[in-house]
């Protein structure tokens, strides 16, 4: 493999490891800030006890979170460092901003949290659980600034062949990371929704001390992932939307359209070989008109498909790479703007149906438990602890879908922008060799692959443990003394 | 705007430095101060609630240059991309140590972490020293900021002697952490340890700093002296702030000894990044100044104030069994 090759690797597999803490972290922190409220405010045992139980399984995975998160800083300048010059002078702006507006309160104020329980006045140490949930939210946005000016560049303008920052405000509110926010904090809560819902129901079904508080975790987690679920739906139309117009071919792309329709059909599943973008041997499924409503908000209007938006792409941005060494075998070859289809079909079927699981696992859990009831089947507890794996599964495959759309750009043009503002991925890896990415890519992954064992182990741990495994023991003067 | 800026960087390695020098400090120790599980706890402790607050220096410096000097941020990590790899696998596996150490009762599973923190210290602190002398001392670096020759081209005889002094500078500096945050036999052994290791573990850092900027590197000692003068009578917390001015001393004669450049380059001076080629446009860099003056001094706030509730001295007697 070539270090193009290895660096797309690296990034995704850290990448998508990184993300399966976030959500969660972003999700449960809310949570947990608002169960404490309900106990500084009530003073009800009950709801120090679901503070405590789900504040122990945050933190295990927050940890995580914050180590993966350095690599992923660090990575652009390691094996991106063509893109890092080139959109350095807008991209690298959030990402400082993220570290030193939002990152700094989090790690600070987590660890005020973790290690104040005894020491700081209750309504105190209650304000830092919640500066910490918003800096989490704080530290998305800024990301998914960054993130959505490389699907949508905007506030700028071309200098000396690069991007040059004219208004920061406008890629602060580009209109992509407006979508893009509400719809990736919805999925955090689905996936702190079904994670509470998931370890609740299995309790119940043991049994286990403290009856109340997992029917309230219950509860809890089924209406809020009932709410990220709609808000999901919502927000992800209007990503949808924007995203016809800003990169029709990823939307092409995630229906595997080939021919233009109009109005255009919604495929649900589709049989063959997605693989080739004439759509020949490929039976599909369909739902008459329904892309064009999710498209244009009406059910008669075009919709393109990817053949005709292939010529469209070589006019606009060039039908070969440029004669470049840095190229590789790529240089002054013909660039394919079609991404891989079965990729971006099958990622965003996914993403849509895992979604949608996990927000109707939680109300069929709610209803199985109505009035104090619990279901003796094994497969209660076995259908709740699989389904904390579905919206997991929905995020990531969102992700890689959005992703792997917008190939072969890293920054995809904006149809509406400045000209000449884009980069194609094979221009912005680093000028490595293929041993050094190759040796970091096997030791990243490794770690990454042990320490999810360990997570996951010590998840599994702790959530055995129930309410009884992370009340602290009383000491005499309490200082730091059950610090972890 | 763009010396500004370079100041501020060369602030923000400072703060990392003088911070997440102590926690690594500690982490190098471990073993050789902790003589038990309950001490060893004792010190983990000290920098629980901080270290992970000090590690975000290290971020901020990061995504700083990146924003301030992409030119600068691609080429020198892209260029020593092997060190920083390892240093990055360090940084991972201590903090997920420190979290975890305590979750398991067993005494296999501390063991084990235990000795994560400690590679994981030592490998993390000679990779800041390595980077932090790779950029003040040059890369075989092109036209394009691109390294030309070997993926080792970062590790050399000097490089290692700025990883040595980074290392040595936390060992003295962690040990008079530990002497200003405990009480008891620990804290007797650590201040005994600062002060019998000093010569030894200063001297890379000296030697560094003359063969950057020669005699101006005696600026140092004058800092150091007072630190281990303070230590010697008892007064930690003295101790600790001289060390601040030692470090200071240290960053300033280094960047300042970088200055104009920001990367030199070893194949020809006409290559070297400078602070005026690697730098972001004016618009950036004064949307970043307005972003640093309201964060910084916030930062140092509310990071000051965890100091303060945390200033509490701890003992062996804190710590309950199995923990």
């Amino acid at each position: 493999m070539d270090v193009l090759e290895l660096a797309r690797w690296q990034f995704g597999i850290t990448t998508v490891y990184h993300f399966l803490m976030v959500p969660l972290t972003i999700g449960l922190s809310l949570l947990v800030a608002a169960m404490q409220t309900a106990w500084v405010r009530t003073g009800d045992e009950r709801y120090y006890k679901m503070t405590k139980f789900w504040g122990k399984l945050l933190l295990i995975n927050f940890a995580m979170g914050v180590v993966t998160g350095i690599v992923q800083e660090f990575q652009f300048g390691m094996a991106w460092s063509a893109y890092s010059r080139f959109v350095g002078d807008v991209f690298g702006a959030p990402l400082a901003m993220e570290g030193l507006v939002a990152f700094f309160v989090e790690s600070t104020f987590l660890g005020l949290w973790i290690f104040g329980w005894d020491k700081l006045p209750k309504k105190v140490h209650l304000a830092c659980a919640w500066a910490f949930s918003l800096a989490t939210m704080a530290s998305a946005y800024f990301i998914l600034a960054a993130n959505s000016w490389m699907q949508h560049p905007v506030g700028i303008e071309m200098h000396d062949g690069r991007p040059r920052l004219t208004s920061i405000w406008a890629v602060l509110t580009n209109n992509t990371t407006l979508a893009a926010f509400p719809h990736t904090i919805a999925g955090a809560f689905a996936v702190a929704a079904t994670f509470l819902v998931g370890i609740g129901a299995w309790h119940l079904w043991k049994k286990s001390d403290d009856e109340g508080v997992w029917r309230s975790s219950l509860k809890l987690g089924t209406w809020v992932g009932v709410v990220a679920f709609g808000v999901l739906a919502v927000s992800g139309d209007v990503q949808g939307k924007l995203m016809f117009e800003q990169q029709p071919m990823k939307m092409a792309a995630a229906e595997a359209l080939c021919h233009t329709e109009e109005p255009a059909a919604f495929s649900v599943f589709a049989i063959g070989d997605l693989t080739r973008p004439d759509c020949e041997n490929v039976k599909s499924i369909t739902v008459p008109a329904l892309l064009s409503f999710l498209a244009h908000n009406d059910f008669t209007s075009e919709v393109k498909g990817i053949q005709d938006l292939v010529p469209l792409y070589q006019e606009k941005y060039g039908t070969n790479y440029p004669v470049d060494e840095r190229l590789g075998e790529l240089s002054g070859k013909p660039i394919d703007y079609v991404p891989a289809l079965p990729v971006t079909y099958w990622g965003f079927r996914l993403m849509i149906g895992f979604g949608a699981i996990s927000a109707g696992l939680g109300l069929l859990m709610l209803w199985l438990t109505r009035g104090g009831r619990v279901p003796q089947g094994r497969w209660f507890p076995i259908t709740a602890l699989a389904g904390i794996a579905t919206p997991f599964l929905a995020n990531s495959f969102g992700w890689i879908f959005t992703e792997m759309g917008r190939q072969p750009f890293v920054v995809v043009p904006n149809p509406s922008g400045v000209d000449g503002v884009w980069m194609f991925t094979a221009q912005a890896v680093s000028a490595s060799t293929p041993g050094e990415i190759l040796t970091s890519l096997i030791a990243l992954t490794a770690t990454y692959g042990l320490l999810a064992c360990v997570e996951v182990y010590l998840i599994r741990k702790y959530v055995r443990g129930g309410v009884a495994g992370v009340i602290p023991a009383k000491t005499d003067d309490g200082a730091l003394a059950f610090a972890y | 705007m763009e010396t500004l800026w370079f100041c501020l960087i060369a602030l923000l390695w400072l703060g990392y430095l003088f911070l997440e020098g102590f926690d690594f400090g500690v982490g190098m120790l471990l073993p050789f101060l902790g003589r038990d599980n309950t001490e060893r706890r004792v010190m983990i402790n000290t920098i629980g609630p901080v270290w992970d607050g000090n590690e975000v220096w290290l971020l901020v410096a990061g995504g700083a240059t990146f924003a301030a000097f992409p030119g600068w941020y691609a080429a020198l990590f892209s260029a020593a991309y092997l060190p920083l790899t390892l240093f990055l696998l360090a940084l991972i596996g201590r903090g997920v140590a420190f979290e975890y150490r305590g979750k398991v009762d067993s005494e296999r599973w501390r063991r084990v972490w235990d000795a994560v923190i400690f590679v994981g210290s030592w490998v993390a602190a000679l990779g800041v020293g390595l980077i932090i002398a790779t950029t003040v001392l040059g890369l075989p670096i092109d036209a394009n900021g691109d390294r030309v020759g070997s993926p080792f081209a970062a590790v050399r005889l000097e490089t290692v002697l700025g990883a040595l002094a980074v290392a040595g500078y936390a060992l003295v500096h962690g040990a008079i952490f530990i002497a200003l945050k405990t009480e008891g036999e620990i804290r007797d052994r650590a201040r005994r340890m600062a002060l019998t290791m000093s010569p030894v573990a200063l001297l890379p850092l000296v030697v560094l700093l003359l063969h950057v900027a020669g005699v101006w590197a005696l600026a140092v000692l004058p800092f150091a002296g007072l630190a281990l003068w303070r230590l010697w009578v008892g007064r930690e917390g003295q101790a600790f702030a001289a060390m601040g001015l030692a470090v200071a001393a240290t960053v300033t004669v280094l960047f300042a000894s970088l200055y104009p450049n920001v990367l030199p380059s070893t194949l020809d001076p006409a290559y070297s990044l400078t602070v005026a080629g690697a730098a972001s446009s004016p618009y950036t860099l004064t949307v970043m100044t307005w972003v640093a003056a309201f964060g910084t001094p916030a930062v140092l706030v509310y990071q000051g104030w965890t100091y303060w509730v945390f200033r509490k001295r701890i003992g062996v007697r804190h710590i309950p069994a199995a923990h």
